[in-house]
């Protein structure tokens, strides 16, 4: 094996495993520190995914013009569709607003997440704090459900698009830079956007929550729910905002995302099991294990695709994920990072 | 064993019962035990009506696929009851359709949801059966779906018509007699490709296989591999990428260092829109290896994945099984007929679908009955032509339609949302024919329940 | 009776009655009415209810009573059902040995992955039953689809050996039976415009299921589920007495992995083929679902949780728009478009639709689960007072 495809998969690695530390990370507020088993978490990183797609249909709402010199495949008269903002900013800046609606539409899903947060957390989540966790199980699987239904019947079942802009496609060729091949060791810019993304989102929930008032409370909370009650304190708002921003840091995890993997109305549940595994292989209760965990198994799941590794042990890429996850369970028995007595009975 | 017995008593009509039923509820609701054989075969149609089930995806992620399927039915059963403009029944070359349903029964239908999962397919199917009395199955968008569905149907003794479905398989090592394909497969893929692809990007390249992790990836991966290189191609590697996968980063990443310069992605759906993606994210689409332009080659595809990828799709080849832009007869008619009822173009899913219910249909008219066995007898060896492939023949050993094959390309400047692939070349069906044999398999005795 | 206490053999036989009557009390509506679509009686759902029953009510004996919440049990319901297959691929076309066998290899499978799994305890042990079981999903699609059939499933073919068979003749695959008697040979009975499908599969489950429900109350009310229920209210005090609860949890969840084998070997004797899918997490996810939707820890629960997801899943999915439109053609056309329009979204392609508000509202309105929250709404109203607190 070449030094080079060792760097590529560490490459590689990081980007998986920033996707799935961003995505656990969201999880691990509401599940591993709120103590509420969420199963809608996927269905938040889909509804984040699906505010770059309404961004991209809402920049692209056409008005209609018919041209008798085209036909359509019926052989009527062809209509012709030009979005609105290319008629009112130009064409040129219209082309480019949708050319960039995956990063614009960050600015939608910040406010549309907190919002679905909060009225999740005051509507339905509130409710369930002390209710067995099987009865979270039941409710949070059943609003996904509900969730991802609405999407399907407003977006249907297919993928639907959404490209990174023009400038940022095409990839970055670190092997030069690295003394290597050209073509060796290389990296597309949007993964190398999406890493960077998700370290300064990382970065900003540990700060948060570290350095203000508002995280230290809620810390307090976490650990003693009654005593910073009794305290005057007014922690049930506080969970309710910190709900909010979970539910945003799914979201975003769901929009950077769009560029790799067109969504659908399901991808949600296919990142569900992934993401409750990193959480409790980081260990529960703990951020930095979430993160932890996400590059490690990102990590892993590169090397277990090489294809010298899958002919040395034929379906290694399919278990790598679970199997790791039984290791480390195994060896520490609270995950990496994990705090005693978090959901051990 | 005990062969008289039939596996699922279909032996009775729900209507042949019910008109028992009254029979006896006149007489005084005595309650009636009926025999478990008495007629000739399952869920015979004896009212003035024939049911018809028809089996797709209506969650997961073909659930556009079999919305389009169902439409593609529903015009067909509109058609077959002498609603609509007839569609493709002016054009077909045999002339027993006569818009009074079959043999002048009024078509019905019921639909169920097959969740491209075999498990829930068979359940959906057998309550067609054994409930609703249906009496032919079709339908489905993937290949498990399709040989489990078949294989129940063999046994319950009633006709599956298969919709989607691409794998060797399904007539091959999985045939059944009760079963019937019109779409093509894998072998016929390779064959078509192949030569186009030699033609467009020389017989001297290197080849780098992506492959979906399950029987439909190993078939197609097999069909490439044997084609191209009968071709000349050097085949560099094989990476087999689990169903599951969203991110396909990790394998396409090492293809350009790898020294190959094709790659073949082996994926359908969710998987093909996906790695497409990672591979021209990746650069391969610009990219130069061996001194030659890299090139991606897409095995098979659809129009709604095509959709999926967008861009990413241009100037790529592949197969396919129908296109709505052929410009013969019956694809113009029935272009025509789906168009005007829903309003876009059909998609080679609902093709295939309207085809497989017409030809069922017309099966049973030359027949004169709707016995599994008359059908399948009609059903075997036919000959056809005017239904948007040419002339096409179901091949009686393997009970596999034989006919023309598309090579498509993704079209560089799309003037619809429809509008997205090309067809390069009409690769004609003796190009495309193989062996019966050469896949294995029983075909096995008719059953008629 | 039977060993049982008189409120147990009551419930007892009230299943018994049920499952027994299930052919007439699932068909209320007659044939050919608008609305016989509702009409669960026949012989391929009465079959699902009860073997999904029979899962859950082991999975029950795992969860109810130690609190352990297994998100792997698929796996088990998945091996039972390859074993099954193979039995009847290799053996005989007769149900019996693939039925034992199915339980025996579930049993061996479910030792092996609860002796590791039980090491940890809460959400550490629900992730390792999960990894394990999306393991053997993933394998028995892929690599392992020489033995599994991969992702199309593993089925009976003509050419099996099915070493204590004759020779099957007519180039039909024969269709498991139980000493000759086919699992889907039925008896149908017509009283006026009702017709009844009794199945003989179904009453072989249903025989089973009674005898798994029997052996579920005495593991309830023994010594042994005793100590289960001390290992669910307080692991660390049973430790503090000197008795190890982990011999206890590990015969638990074998037991449920035993009872999902058999359920797994009963599905494949119905219809003899097992998909790699019936292992995967959805499907586990299925069972636990079922149990919480009934119930947890209550005898019944389980059981009409089943019956409600597989109702929903079979009855719903089949309605379309245009069985809508007989349904509400008695009203004036713009009514009928409107009714239609309104129920549309819940049924045919959306009754994932009704399932996933019929889980909310069930966990809302109805704390416990269905057996719980109807227990509990029943004494509100009637013996209000007396039970307050």
């Amino acid at each position: 094996m070449e030094l080079s495809a060792i760097l590529l998969q560490v490459l590689n690695g990081l980007d998986k495993g920033s996707a799935y530390a961003l995505i656990a990370l969201g999880l691990t507020l509401i599940f591993g520190t709120l103590g509420v088993v969420n199963f809608a978490h996927g269905a938040l990183f889909m509804i984040g995914a699906f505010c770059a797609v309404s961004l991209q249909k809402i920049l692209t709402i056409s008005f209609t013009t018919i041209d008798e010199s085209k036909t359509d495949f019926l052989g009527n008269p062809a209509q012709i569709h030009t979005p609105y903002v290319e008629k009112w900013f130009g064409e040129a800046v219209g082309a480019t607003m949708i050319d960039w609606a995956v990063p614009l539409a960050i600015l939608l899903a910040i406010p549309v997440m907190l919002l679905v947060g909060f009225a999740m957390e005051r509507g339905l989540i509130k409710h369930f704090y002390k209710r067995p966790h099987a009865d979270q199980i039941l409710v949070t699987f059943g609003l996904a459900i509900v969730l991802q239904e609405i999407i399907k019947a407003y977006f249907g079942a297919n993928q639907i698009p959404a490209p990174a802009p023009d400038a940022l496609i095409g990839s970055f060729d670190f092997g030069v830079l690295l003394g290597f091949d050209p073509g060796t060791i290389i990296y597309p810019y949007w993964r190398i956007v999406y890493f960077l993304f998700a370290m300064v989102v990382v970065g900003a929930v540990f700060a948060f929550l570290k350095f203000t008032t508002f995280g230290m409370v809620v810390r307090a909370g976490m650990a003693d729910r009654e005593t910073v009650g009794l305290l005057g304190i007014n922690i049930d708002k506080r969970f309710t905002i910190m709900f909010g921003i979970a539910a945003a840091v799914a979201g975003l995890a769901g929009v950077m995302y769009t560029p790799i993997n067109s969504p659908n109305y399901h991808m949600g549940m296919d990142f569900l099991v992934i993401s409750f595994v990193v959480v409790v292989v980081g260990g529960m209760g703990s951020l930095a294990g979430a993160v932890l965990a996400g590059f490690i198994l990102g990590i892993l799941e590169s090397f277990a695709s090489m294809r010298e590794v899958i002919q040395l042990i034929p379906g290694i890429n399919q278990v790598v994920i679970y199997l790791a996850a039984i290791v480390i369970l195994l060896a520490r028995p609270r995950g990496l990072l994990g705090r005693k007595g978090v959901m051990e009975s | 064993m005990s062969s008289d017995k039939k596996p699922l008593n279909l032996s009775l009509t729900r209507r042949a019962v019910l008109k028992a039923g009254v029979a006896t509820a006149a007489v005084g609701a005595a309650p009636m035990i009926i025999p478990s054989k008495a007629w000739g075969y399952a869920n015979e149609p004896s009212g003035s009506t024939v049911t018809l089930g028809f089996n797709v995806p209506q969650s997961g992620a073909y659930a556009d696929e079999g919305a389009d399927e169902l439409r593609a039915y529903e015009l067909a059963v509109e058609h077959l009851n002498g609603e609509g403009d007839g569609g493709m029944m002016s054009t077909f070359s045999s002339k027993e359709l006569k818009g009074n349903g079959i043999l002048g029964r009024k078509v019905e239908y019921v639909t169920g949801d097959t969740q491209t999962k075999p498990d829930a397919a068979r359940a959906s199917a057998r309550s067609m059966i054994e409930k609703d009395g249906a009496i032919m199955i079709t339908g489905g968008s993937s290949s498990g779906v399709a040989v489990a569905v078949q294989a129940l149907c063999q046994e319950a003794g009633v006709i599956f018509m298969a919709g989607l479905t691409h794998s060797n398989d399904t007539t091959g090592k999985d045939k059944k007699a009760n079963g019937f394909r019109h779409f093509f497969n894998s072998y016929m893929s390779g064959a078509a490709l192949a030569p186009i692809l030699a033609a467009n990007y020389g017989k001297d390249r290197r080849a780098y296989h992506l492959t979906a992790d399950y029987n439909w990836g190993y078939t197609t991966e097999e069909a490439v591999r044997t084609s191209t290189e009968a071709m000349g191609w050097d085949t560099v590697a094989a990476v087999k990428t689990p169903l599951s996968q969203t991110d396909f980063s990790s394998y396409v990443a090492p293809v350009q260092a790898s020294g190959a310069d094709i790659l073949v992605l082996n994926h359908y759906g969710a998987n093909m829109v996906n790695s497409l993606t990672s591979a021209v994210e990746f650069g391969l689409r610009n990219a130069q290896s061996n001194g030659k332009n890299f090139e991606i080659v897409v095995p098979l595809y659809s129009r709604l994945m095509a959709k999926g990828a967008g861009e990413n799709v241009k100037g790529i080849f592949g197969s396919t099984n129908w296109h709505w832009s052929l410009t013969d007869e019956g694809s113009k008619a029935f272009v025509k007929s789906f168009g005007t009822k829903y309003g876009f173009p059909p998609s080679q899913a609902a093709h295939t679908c309207y085809v497989q219910t017409l030809l069922y249909a017309d099966a049973c008219e030359r027949a004169g009955t709707h016995d599994p066995c008359g059908v399948a007898a009609a059903l075997e060896g036919f000959e056809f032509d005017g239904l948007g492939n040419g002339p096409t023949l179901y091949r009686a050993e393997d009970h596999q339609c034989f006919k023309d094959v598309l090579v498509v390309k993704g079209k560089e400047n799309p003037s619809s949302d429809f509008d997205l692939l090309e067809i390069v070349e009409i690769t004609p069906r003796d190009k495309v024919s193989y062996d019966a044999s050469i896949f294995g398999g029983e075909l096995g005795a008719c059953n008629s329940g | 009776m039977l060993g049982l206490n008189g409120k147990d053999f009551l419930a007892w036989l009230f299943v018994l009655f049920l499952v027994a009557a299930a052919p007439i009390l699932l068909n209320p509506f007659p044939e050919g009415s608008a609305f016989a679509q509702f009409n669960a009686g026949y012989p391929d759902l009465m079959q699902r209810f009860v073997i999904f029953g029979i899962f859950a009510i082991g999975f029950n004996i795992l969860f109810g009573l130690t609190g352990y919440l297994s998100f792997g049990h698929a796996a088990f319901l998945g091996a039972g059902s390859y074993a099954g297959v193979w039995m009847l691929k290799l053996l005989t076309i007769n149900v019996i040995p693939a039925i034992i066998m199915s339980t025996l290899v579930a049993g061996l499978f479910s030792l092996a992955i609860g002796y590791i799994s039980l090491r940890r305890s809460g959400i550490y042990f629900s992730i390792l039953t999960l990894a394990f079981a999306q393991m053997s999903f993933a394998l028995a699609a892929s690599v392992l689809t020489p033995i599994t059939g991969g992702e199309t499933g593993l089925q009976t073919q003509l050419g099996d050996p099915r070493i204590l068979d004759a020779a099957a003749t007519g180039g039909n695959i024969p269709a498991p039976s139980l000493f000759g008697l086919e699992m889907g040979h039925s008896w149908k009975v017509s009283v006026g415009d009702w017709l009844w499908t009794f199945n003989a599969g179904y009453y072989l489950c249903a025989f089973i299921m009674l005898i798994a429900f029997y052996i579920a109350i005495r593991i309830f009310r023994s010594p042994f589920g005793m100590m289960l229920k001390a290992v669910k209210s307080n692991n660390q005090r049973l430790g503090y007495t000197g008795i190890n609860p982990r011999p206890y949890t590990l015969a638990a969840f074998v037991i449920s992995g035993m009872y999902a084998g058999l359920a797994g070997g009963l599905m494949v004797s119905m219809d003899p083929l097992a998909g790699a899918e019936r292992m995967q997490w959805t499907a586990s996810g299925e069972v636990v679902l079922m149990t919480i939707l009934g119930g947890i820890g209550t005898l019944i629960g389980p059981v009409l949780g089943a019956g409600l997801i597989k109702y929903s899943e079979n009855i719903f999915s089949k309605i379309n728009d245009n069985l809508l439109h007989t349904w509400f053609s008695f009203m004036p056309d713009g009514v009928e478009n409107f009714m239609v329009t309104i129920v549309h979204p819940f049924v045919g392609k959306g009754w994932h639709l009704t399932l996933g508000l019929m889980f909310m509202l069930v966990v809302i309105f109805l704390p416990g689960g269905l057996v719980g929250g109807l227990s509990g709404l029943y004494k509100r109203l009637f013996r209000r007072g007396s039970h307050a607190q």
